[in-house]
């Protein structure tokens, strides 16, 4: 047993200096990625008026540093749109980018019966081939659109170019156009190619606009439902958004729309009706609630379901919104009834769980979101980072005035949006929303992974796998957070990892339900047996450690 | 049988080139594939390689932007190459083309060769081996891009200075299973051969592989040096009539004389296999060898009852399901369809050479008394598979893991071989070739047919 538990002789981690780290990290790089780098590399120190220091996010990869990021496509067909189910999406371009994105990333949906159109187990792609490159693919694209309405009959099509789709010159814009005035359905394009931004969050703000600009609003059909929000950001990766949905119903509350798990296109179309929008991944999304906010007077908070306590928090914070004493009270009520199980698996996990090291290195939120879970085991994030979120997601948007725009973020196009002359509805007068500022709410509210990390923390942007390497061996963390492409890297090294896209093949991770599952599930990783076989001969046995000089 | 005809691609049946590249320039020793191109397309082909091989698989990229697209990416990929030699030591860089890059026209080998020579101005004198390809993804599948690579490889690397006594094995796209095997057997004829590509411990790594004095696995770029001087190349493929080889490279340039043969899967195209190791080296088939074959027949006789007359739906990579298709005629299962995503327009003529004189007749769809051949078609996605399927009432799917809705819709058992394989473990670990593997799919595909039975019936039955 000695010998197995010592697998945990992680360093003290107080005899770390992570200036010491952070000089390591950077030694082996050239000098100019050195230079680009420490700017992304940060030791973490809230003031104490909450600000964090300055990191260098949103910012281009460099060549052959090999990255995790994806790109501007895979932001807005595979991670924004792809989850909703009732319209085509079709892929303009040679076939890899349509396959790779081929349902990859466990989004769940439940079409009320089995009748109901779902397309989300297909890839539809033009599949462009080389006369198409050399004398253009509009005809092509033309005449899939025909051929996907004449199978399918969907309510919607949707075309996502890719790189070589731009560089043609087709023009996706005017062909959806003519085929939507041909066929009588909505259809729409994103000029999504990957080489625009320098991530998939380009990506997200195109399909953003896009989604805005052809659906949202076009059916003004009032939903029932006292207190309706929508849940902007949230995904339903392992069924997260199904939990959420369940909390919330529990408390009476209505979802007029989730962007995008889950969903449908006439949830989108309505979405403006709702009352309040609620955003679990700020970076993803905050742009289609901007909008809804300029155009329909529909103010947005900043929520978090993942972590019980988190998701209490949320809930409160909608009751607080709707100002409602019998909400505050149902709330409260479902808050208490969902934390005794929660609470009492907590306390079991605790015992084996405290004081463990995490590290997460994911997307534009989770790397935030997840480290409530982790505190709520009594573990301790020690290093964190985003792939692809921008200054705002680690600072807060309080830096949002003091963002330079640089070329690449300049080529996505910003919506100029007035306020509707019918629609335009503020959901709360001047007053009240002052009231509820004195009662402490604050509305477009994200303060930013960093003030809720400790000093001292390493956060990290864009992490390399080389810094990945190095951050294992230097922490030995008791658990490393990503995906699919650092797992086995990772686990090659002995240390525990979780992927928090896909979620490996667990979830729901969201919600109290969400948060038991994934208590228990930590605890079994990190705790689990099976890494004590990962042992070189002379880790066990320090007399061997002379013969094998390789370490 | 007809199939309908489509303009766009439904669920695709095939993967895209650099894919491909990327995947034989991970067999070589130390070496490290890169796109040229944004690095959206890295990152997909890195995650789909992760999730079936389930080991890392690092693929670097020059991450063009909107920029570069315009003025090319020439700098960039000069960066990115110096970069990669700095931070990883890479012994050889394999550079693949994207849809962008070869849209932009990049001339990536010109841009290569002034690389190498400022680097060689600037006193860098030791770089490694820079190999390029180009791989668009608009003409051809991940298997054109994979032999693209492996001729790549040896046009830019081999040379015939030393004559030597080896083999060269150019097996296509096989499991990293298959991949030891194969060297077990070229070993027991005491046979030295060069596998290339060889991604076996590459692919399929044993942990702890931080310890530096177990090599990191990979073709030894120095074999791949005497290529060239080999006694002769044996080279896996049915389909490959029109496709400029690796092998006939060798041939051309070097004068080593070429093999090609069919993937080994099944007895005859296994038995092609070991008596052309047997000319070669002048040594009998080992004792092993020749009790694995016994066995194998053993077993054809004994499945023979719960096999004969079963109906398969075959698809995936053309030389894969030539093989497939070759075995299954043996033991007595009959192809009813025979679908490939990829277009070498050899695929029917290899089918019709396994399967003449052997694959029982096929018996036309319920009701009907007509005899079918197989229907063998290239270019096909899953939608176009499907339709087709649906009126051949199969008992079986035997292809990757993209059929799986299908093996669903259809209530049969789907037989996992071949890439990718996301739904199953121990996908790197999956045997096809040779008389072992044979066995082992023939054991697979008898239990799913079993157990698919024994599902269906409402008695417990524990003895069948
Ligand atoms: S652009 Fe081409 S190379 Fe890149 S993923 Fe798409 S098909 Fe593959
Ligand atoms: S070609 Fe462009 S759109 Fe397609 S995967 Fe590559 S970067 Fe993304």
């Amino acid at each position: 047993m000695a010998a197995i538990d010592d697998r945990s002789a992680a360093p003290e981690i107080e005899s770390i200096d992570p200036n010491a780290v952070k000089k390591e990290l950077l030694s082996k790089y050239p000098t100019k990625v050195a230079r680009k780098r420490a700017k992304q590399i940060i030791i973490n120190k809230v003031g104490d008026d909450c600000a964090a220091p300055e990191i260098g996010a949103n910012s281009r990869a460099i060549p052959g540093i090999i990255t995790q990021r994806g790109c501007s496509y895979a932001g807005c067909k595979g991670v924004v749109l792809g989850p909703t189910r009732d319209f085509v999406n079709l892929t303009h371009g040679p076939i890899g980018c349509g396959f790779y994105s081929w349902l990859t990333r466990r989004n769940q949906t439940r079409p009320p019966t089995l009748e109901d159109p779902n397309f989300m187990p297909y890839c539809f792609s033009t599949d462009l081939q080389d006369e198409d490159i050399v004398f253009g693919g509009e005809k092509k694209l033309r005449a899939a659109i025909q051929e996907a309405y004449d199978i399918f009959r969907p309510k919607a099509i949707s075309v996502f170019s890719t790189c070589p789709v731009g560089l043609i010159g087709d023009d996706v814009h005017s062909v959806a156009k003519e085929m939507k005035e041909k066929l009588g359905i909505n259809v729409f394009g994103f000029s999504c190619e990957g080489y625009k931004g320098v991530s998939q969050s380009a990506g997200h703000h195109i399909a953003n606009n896009g989604i805005f600009k052809h659906v949202v609003g076009l059916d003004d059909t009032q939903k029932e439902g006292k207190y309706k929000i929508n849940l902007l950001g949230e995904y339903n990766i392992g069924g997260d958004g199904f939990e959420i949905d369940r909390v919330l119903e529990k408390c009476g509350i209505t979802t007029v729309s989730t962007f995008s798990g889950n969903s449908t296109y006439d949830q989108f179309a309505n979405a403006h009706t709702a009352d309040l929008n609620t955003i679990m991944c700020h970076r993803s999304i905050n742009y289609v609630a901007e909008m809804m906010e300029k155009k329909f007077g529909i103010p947005w908070i900043k929520v978090n379901f993942t972590g019980a306590g988190s998701a209490a928090k949320s809930l409160r914070k909608i009751a607080k919104y709707f100002d409602d004493p019998e909400l505050i009270a149902t709330v409260e009520k479902v808050i208490a009834e969902e934390m005794v199980e929660v609470e009492k698996v907590q306390a079991e996990v605790r015992q084996r769980c405290e004081g463990k090291l995490a590290m997460l290195f994911v997307g534009g939120s989770r790397a935030h979101h997840y480290q409530d879970l982790f505190a709520e085991m009594g573990m301790k994030t020690i290093s964190a980072g985003y792939e692809f979120a921008h200054r705002d997601d680690y600072e807060g948007r309080r830096v949002l005035p003091d963002i330079k725009v640089d070329a690449d973020s300049r080529n996505i196009e910003e919506l100029h949006i007035d306020p509707d002359p019918d629609r335009y509805r503020p959901r709360k007068s001047a007053e009240q929303i002052e009231e509820l500022a004195a009662k402490g709410f604050s509305f477009k509210d994200y303060e930013g992974m960093m003030p809720d990390m400790s000093d001292g923390t390493l956060v990290i942007d864009d992490i390399s796998q080389y810094e990945t390497e190095r951050m294992l061996e230097i922490y030995k963390p008791a658990i490393f957070c990503a995906g699919i492409k650092e797992k086995y890297a990772v686990q090659k090294k002995g240390i525990p990892m979780k992927q928090l896209h896909s979620y490996d093949s667990g979830g729901p991770y969201a919600g109290f339900k969400g948060a038991v599952n994934f208590y228990r599930e930590i605890d079994r990783m990190v705790n689990c047996k099976v890494w004590s076989f990962l042992k070189a001969p002379w880790q066990t046995n320090p007399e061997l450690a002379a013969t094998y000089a390789c370490e | 049988m007809e199939r309908s005809n489509y303009v766009s691609t439904t669920n695709a049946c095939k993967l895209c080139k650099p894919l491909g590249a990327c995947l034989a320039f991970k067999g070589i020793e130390g070496a490290v594939p890169m796109l040229h191109g944004s690095q959206g397309c890295a990152t997909y082909m890195r995650r789909y390689i992760i999730s079936h091989f389930r080991e890392p698989m690092d693929i670097a990229s020059s991450s063009l932007g909107e920029k570069h697209a315009v003025y090319g990416g020439g700098p960039n990929l000069k960066q990115g190459l110096r970069n990669i030699m700095t931070k990883y030591g890479a012994r050889l860089i394999g550079v693949a083309t994207t849809c962008l890059t070869e849209t932009i026209g990049d001339d990536v080998p010109m841009i290569v060769k002034e690389f190498k020579k400022e680097m060689g101005e600037s006193g860098l004198h030791d770089l490694p081996a820079l190999v390029t390809v180009s791989t668009p993804s608009y003409s051809g599948t991940h298997m054109e891009g994979f032999h693209a690579a492996v001729r790549a490889v040896v046009e830019q690397v081999s040379s015939n200075e030393d004559s030597a006594h080896i083999l060269n094995l150019l097996p296509g796209f096989l499991s990293p299973e298959d991949l030891r095997y194969l060297k077990e057997i070229t070993d027991d004829f005491w046979y030295p051969s060069v596998i290339l590509p060889d991604f076996s411990m590459t692919l399929d790594g044993p942990a702890l592989t931080d310890c530096e004095k177990i090599p990191g696995g990979g073709t030894p770029i120095e074999d791949i040096r005497r290529m060239g001087g080999a006694t002769a190349t044996f080279e896996f493929g049915s389909t490959l009539a029109d496709f400029n080889s690796a092998g006939k490279f060798l041939r051309d340039r070097f004068g080593v004389p070429l093999h090609q043969m069919g993937i080994p899967i099944g007895l005859r195209e296994t038995d092609v296999f070991f008596d052309a190791l047997e000319r070669l080296s002048g040594t009998a088939c080992p004792e092993k060898y020749v009790l694995e074959k016994g066995r194998l027949i053993d077993s054809y006789v004994d499945a023979h009852k719960y096999l004969f007359g079963k109906r398969a739906v075959v698809y995936g990579e053309e030389d894969l399901v030539v093989g497939l298709t070759s075995f299954l005629s043996e033991v007595g299962i009959t192809p009813v369809l025979c679908a490939t995503g990829g277009k070498s327009g050899h695929f029917k003529t290899a089918i019709e050479r396994v399967t003449e004189g052997i694959a029982p007749p096929a018996a036309g769809p319920e009701g009907s008394s007509a005899v079918q051949p197989p229907a063998v078609y290239e270019g096909m996605d899953f939608q176009q598979i499907e339709e087709l399927a649906l009126q051949l009432s199969p008992d079986l799917l035997i292809g990757h893991s993209k059929g799986y809705p299908l093996s669903k819709k259809l209530g049969i058992p789907l037989i996992r071989v071949g890439f990718p394989i996301h739904d199953r473990f121990g996908a790197q670990r999956i045997l096809h070739v040779g008389y072992r593997g044979t066995q082992s799919l023939l054991d697979l595909i008898v239990n799913s047919i079993l157990e698919a039975h024994q599902d269906d019936s409402p008695v417990g039955y524990a003895y069948m």
